[in-house]
């Protein structure tokens, strides 16, 4: 193994973790009179000690990189600083330990947050009303979906149609097609925005959606915003604002101004929640008053100074989680918010778009920028040069980065430019921050110009280099199955013919 | 780049082949082109023997680590049977995409579709205009991917 | 004045916009048009920036309007359940290394995350008895829907078999998630013993039947014989209380394809309900259909071996609109809380676990059962949770059990289910003790007299 065992190679029949309560009542007997059938022969599960849980994850732990080590430049991602008070307020116990089954009587705090995060929202969104329900931002575009989708149906409207841009996130049309809707590509112009003559063409009245990400995917603010829109309205499509990238706004423009009628937040990306590895995230889904009816149950009313759960929206698509999202992130974004107050939000924007075009400006010479304007707080590189006169690619060069202290950008996306890097700093790194950075990059590029094989080759001082995931798809193992099959990942068993034999 | 494809296939537009056989049987692949542009073949969804099919309709799905492609027929017709190899050695149709990497036998609909198919010589032209307008939109000669199996394709967004 | 969480100081901003060529941060936003470009109010926001201790004070004023298990006694249960978090849990979930990190695309620099979900999707792979087990889902309820939909998927059939006993706002995700394809859920009604009837599952054209294990009444139901009745084709989709499989037989064993399930109970805390940890393992033959991230043994360049995220071309980023799923995320932090916690409790410990729960459980059941005109709902097995009914309203027994005694009694029923108006639904972990119990049992005598 290249580092930490697994857990199940540490085990030793006898170990435990943990001592459990004692059984302190009469057992009734009934245990012993179940049929065998309904009881468990075995369980696999490793015996280690206390010890040995808290060695094997610290350990772990040191393999990966964080943000709280240093920069990621993923654009698209907002990798921001996580404020440690966030984290803090969640785990009061009022919060970390209320029952979500309890009373609304029980919960008066947990909804009066709810009630007043939605309403922040809704304020910096320019929207009517908020759901905090969805657990993601997919799980929020998806949530949309079904109300726009609700909505034309009760209106009668026979509309099947989702239109995307060829640069959106791939959750946009994965959303759209679970809701049942055709989805048709919108080609981009040759500035990187909506091509308006494109989308002219693509609408109809079978349209019942337009997605788009503003600032979008390459960074850039839609110039035509307004033309855009009206003209998505006037073929009687309502318009989405995939807000994952909010954080170039916040203060300075709200997607409801712009004639949005509804939107998604990302609380892990603009609201600093944790990302942990990848989730739990958060969605919030922010709409104008013309989707409201359909919004998912619960919502919080407040009667009387007296906040309750309500499920008596009778156009309502439904429930779309088990209880009430991911309220721990909720606690987060709301401290945050409170943290900066409406100055610190707009400071965001302010110090995350200067820093992109910083970036972007010093990166210029030794790269080719995708679309060379005035960018908002992302910016995409092109690495075809490169890849052309010197063999080294856009993932050499997100490789070569770990080497250096860095997570690698975001890459290969969007899938409209070729050997695509996208940059996003996001407000969180100083000048000398980003100066580091910058200058890693330039040396990467110099090594291109006079060792392409080292950058080929890359990384060099990671845990692991690069993993061969050809092999690693073709003959996929994804559990445990022992030290030996581990050292040589087996051949896949051969095929059981269960069902056939039931 | 390769110059010449078997003379006893006939092809079509999205780079399948179809051998026949007897009694109005035939085989059913993709070409080398068509796996050379895929890379390195992790996976090969193909339907259940019996199963019938109109031309041009998908019948199955190639995954690369990082892209998928669907499959379409290239001549109306019924499964009789799937190449029972393909499930733990998708690498065949890298390998041998006219020999052991053969996805399909079928039982034909209608021999005119495959009459009207492409014969190797007009393929081959279409290949070449197709290699020369990517060559013209990308100004670039796709390098081949090395050996290793490293795949460079990513998306990195939550 | 700059903000803490901003570094940008006046001086470097006048240095960076001569770097880019410009003269104000304003300008940057020109791109914006005129009439949309403004400044905005926000109600109840501070104009600016909040100290440390005004928001810990305001935080802490909206915890404490919460009555949390901190404070009562909790009976609750209903799909969520008080078990012991334990400390070591907060202490390595909350390392940097794992809560700050991203998703792990690039493994070179994450295998402590890929490692941790590689344990976590064995794990729920030998809890289940299952072959394939994903890096996990939002929540429980979102896992029963995409399961649905993978059925649907599978066997191309578009109708879905739920029993009554699953919980009933899963059944509401189900439904929301079919109904967004024009799909439907048809309801099976539970018998007068709390199971799923076999003989209204038999014979069915559909795409699966989804069960609890338990149930929402906390009943166990034989999976085996549920099997037996469905059609071949339809898949069994399960879902289960992960802190149940301890002691019930694995659902893979008694036939299931698909299980799915609520991972919250193990050490990732309550939270009000979220975040949520959906579980889903499937046998092997779906691997190719399973929704949502899988992580999977690989080789590096060198030979070594260590993980990555694999068969991704099921998912979004690549199939876009022909993707088995939207999802783009996992449960990452709370599937590591719940591999902590089966890690320190170990084979021993989740046997004892359930042991507890179960033997905690019957003594109140029990107890509850021996007062007058207090009856069980279902004669049948169960795990930690039973439904009685009362011979009062059951409203005025919870509110004088929060009341006197400090106690939060249990969940009403009567609202998801006609017919249950007097009955409550009670749930007991391992950590209540028998004098709680006790209490409870006193409170509703007194109450029901």
């Amino acid at each position: 193994m290249s580092g930490e065992k697994s857990i199940f190679g540490l085990s030793a029949a006898g170990r435990r973790g943990m001592v459990l309560p004692e059984l302190d009542v009469p057992a009734d007997g009934s245990l012993e009179e179940l049929p065998a059938e309904l009881l468990r022969a075995e369980l696999d599960f490793p015996e280690v000690s206390q010890v040995d849980v808290v060695r094997h994850f610290t350990r772990l732990s040191s393999l990966n990189y964080h943000i709280d080590k240093g920069m990621y430049p993923l654009g698209s991602c907002t990798m921001k600083y996580n404020p440690k008070v966030n984290d803090l307020m969640a785990a009061l116990p009022g919060f970390a330990q209320l029952h979500p089954r309890s009373p609304d009587r029980l919960a008066q705090g947990a909804l009066e947050l709810i009630d007043r995060l939605g309403g922040f929202l809704a304020a910096v969104a320019g929207m009517d009303a908020t759901t905090l329900l969805p657990a993601a931002g997919a799980h929020g575009e998806l949530a949309a979906l079904m109300m726009v989708k609700a909505h034309f149906r009760k209106m009668g409207a026979g509309r099947t149609r989702v239109l995307v841009p060829d640069s959106a996130h791939g959750t946009n049309p994965a959303s759209a097609a679970m809701c049942g809707f055709d989805v048709t590509e919108v080609p981009s112009n040759a500035r990187g925005s909506t091509d308006l003559a494109a989308l002219g063409k693509a609408l109809d009245e079978r349209v019942a959606l337009v997605m788009l990400t503003n600032p979008n995917t390459l960074g850039l603010f839609e110039e035509q915003i307004l033309e855009v829109i009206e003209l998505c309205h006037r073929a009687g499509a309502l318009v989405y604002c995939d807000g994952a990238n909010s954080n170039a706004l916040l203060g300075h423009a709200r997607p409801g101004d712009m004639g949005f009628d509804v939107m998604h937040f990302n609380l892990h990306k603009t609201f600093s929640t944790p990302h942990g590895g990848g989730g739990p995230g958060a969605g919030a889904v922010c709409v104008k008053h013309v989707l409201e009816p359909y919004l998912p149950v619960p919502r919080v009313v407040n009667e009387g100074g007296a906040y309750r759960w309500s499920r008596d929206f009778p156009d309502s698509i439904g429930r779309i989680h088990g209880f009430y999202g991911n309220f721990g992130n909720q606690v987060r974004a709301f401290t945050y918010i409170l943290a900066l107050g409406l100055s610190g939000l707009r400071r965001i924007a302010d110090a995350a778009v200067l820093n992109a075009n910083y970036v972007k400006a010093r990166l210029a010479g030794a790269y080719d920028v995708a679309y060379d304007r005035s960018c908002m707080h992302e910016f995409v590189l092109t690495g075809k040069r490169m890849a052309r006169a010197k063999g080294v690619k856009t993932l050499d060069v997100a490789k070569r980065l770990l080497d250096l202290g860095y997570h690698a950008p975001t890459i290969y996306f969007p899938l409209i430019v070729e050997e695509a890097m996208m940059i996003e700093p996001t407000e969180s790194e100083s000048l000398e921050s980003l100066d580091g950075f910058v200058d890693a990059m330039l040396a990467i590029a110099r090594e291109v110009e006079t060792e392409p094989e080292l950058v080929r080759h890359a990384p060099h001082t990671t845990p692991v280099s690069r993993f061969d995931e050809v092999e690693a798809a073709r003959k996929p193992v994804l559990r445990w199955r022992g030290a030996e099959a581990a050292a040589r990942p087996p051949a896949k068993p051969a095929k059981t013919k269960e069902r056939e034999a039931r | 780049m390769k110059s010449h494809f078997p003379e006893q296939l006939r092809y079509t537009k999205d780079h399948e082949w179809v051998e026949l056989l007897e009694d109005n049987h035939a085989r059913v692949g993709i070409t080398d082109y068509a796996q050379e542009q895929l890379g390195d073949i992790v996976f090969v969804e193909v339907p259940e023997p019996e199963t019938e099919f109109e031309q041009g309709d998908t019948f199955g799905v190639v995954e690369s680590v990082k892209a998928v492609s669907d499959l379409y027929m290239p001549v109306g017709g019924k499964v009789l049977e799937v190449n029972p190899d393909l499930e733990d050695q998708p690498e065949l149709v890298n390998q041998a995409p006219y020999g052991d990497g053969w996805m399909l036998e079928i039982e034909l609909t209608d021999t005119d579709e495959y009459e009207n198919l492409m014969g190797a010589e007009e393929y081959e032209e279409y290949v070449q205009s197709e290699r020369d307008s990517k060559e013209d939109e990308a100004d670039d000669d796709d390098e081949e991917d090395d050996d290793r199996g490293f795949k460079d394709d990513e998306d990195d967004r939550d | 004045m700059t903000h803490p969480y901003i570094p940008l100081t006046a001086a470097e901003e006048s240095k960076m916009l001569q770097a880019c060529g410009l003269a104000s941060v304003e300008q940057l936003f020109e791109c914006i048009p005129e009439p949309i470009r403004k400044a905005f109010q926000v109600d109840g926001l501070p104009p600016g920036p909040l100290s440390e201790p005004a928001i810990v004070s305001e935080l802490t004023r909206l915890a404490g309007a919460n009555w949390a298990c901190d404070r009562l006694v909790t009976f609750l249960g209903g799909g969520a359940y008080d078990h012991h978090v334990p400390s070591i849990i907060p202490s390595l979930l909350f390392r940097s290394e794992f809560a700050t990190a991203y998703t792990p695309y690039q493994p070179e620099v994450s295998q402590g995350t890929l490692q941790a979900i590689f344990e976590f999707q064995t794990l729920v792979c030998n809890l289940t008895g299952l072959e394939i087990a994903n890096a996990s889902m939002y929540d429980g309820a979102t896992a029963a829907a995409e399961a649905a939909l993978m059925a649907c998927g599978a066997n191309g059939r578009d109708q879905v078999l739920l029993s009554s006993g699953v919980h009933p706002s899963y059944r509401d995700v189900v439904g929301t998630y079919l109904r967004a394809t024009d799909r439907e859920a048809t309801l099976v009604e539970l018998d007068t013993t709390g199971q799923t009837p076999h003989a209204a599952v038999a014979g069915a054209d559909v795409a699966a039947l989804v069960v609890g294990y338990p149930n929402y009444f906390g009943v166990i139901e034989s999976l085996a014989a549920l099997r037996r009745a469905l059609d071949p084709k339809a898949l069994l989709v399960v879902v289960a209380n992960p802190i149940a499989l301890g002691l019930f037989a694995a659902p893979g064993a008694c036939g299931a394809d698909v299980v799915v399930g609520e991972g919250m109970p193990l050490g990732a805390g309550l939270n009000y309900g979220g975040p949520g940890l959906g579980f889903m393992a499937v046998k092997e033959s779906l691997m190719r259909r399973i929704p949502g991230r899988l992580v999977g043994m690989a080789r590096d360049h060198h030979g070594r071996s260590g993980y990555v995220l694999t068969l991704q071309a099921r998912e979004q980023h690549i199939r876009r609109a022909r993707a088995a799923s939207n999802i783009c995320t996992n449960q990452a932090l709370a599937a590591l809380a719940s591999t902590i916690y089966m890690c320190t409790l170990g084979r021993q410990g989740m046997i004892e676990l359930a042991k507890l729960n179960y033997h905690k459980a019957h003594y109140a059941f029990r107890a509850l059962e021996g007062i007058e005109g207090v009856r069980a709902v279902f004669p049948s097995p169960f795990f930690n949770e039973f439904a009685i009914r009362l011979p009062r309203e059951p409203r005025a027994v919870l509110e004088r059990l929060e009341r006197e005694d400090g106690i939060a009694g249990g969940i009403e029923l009567g609202g998801d289910y006609k017919g249950l108006e007097d009955a409550l639904l009670i749930a007991v972990t391992e950590k209540r003790t028998r004098q709680e119990i006790d209490r409870l049992v006193a409170g509703v005598r007194r109450s029901v007299k």
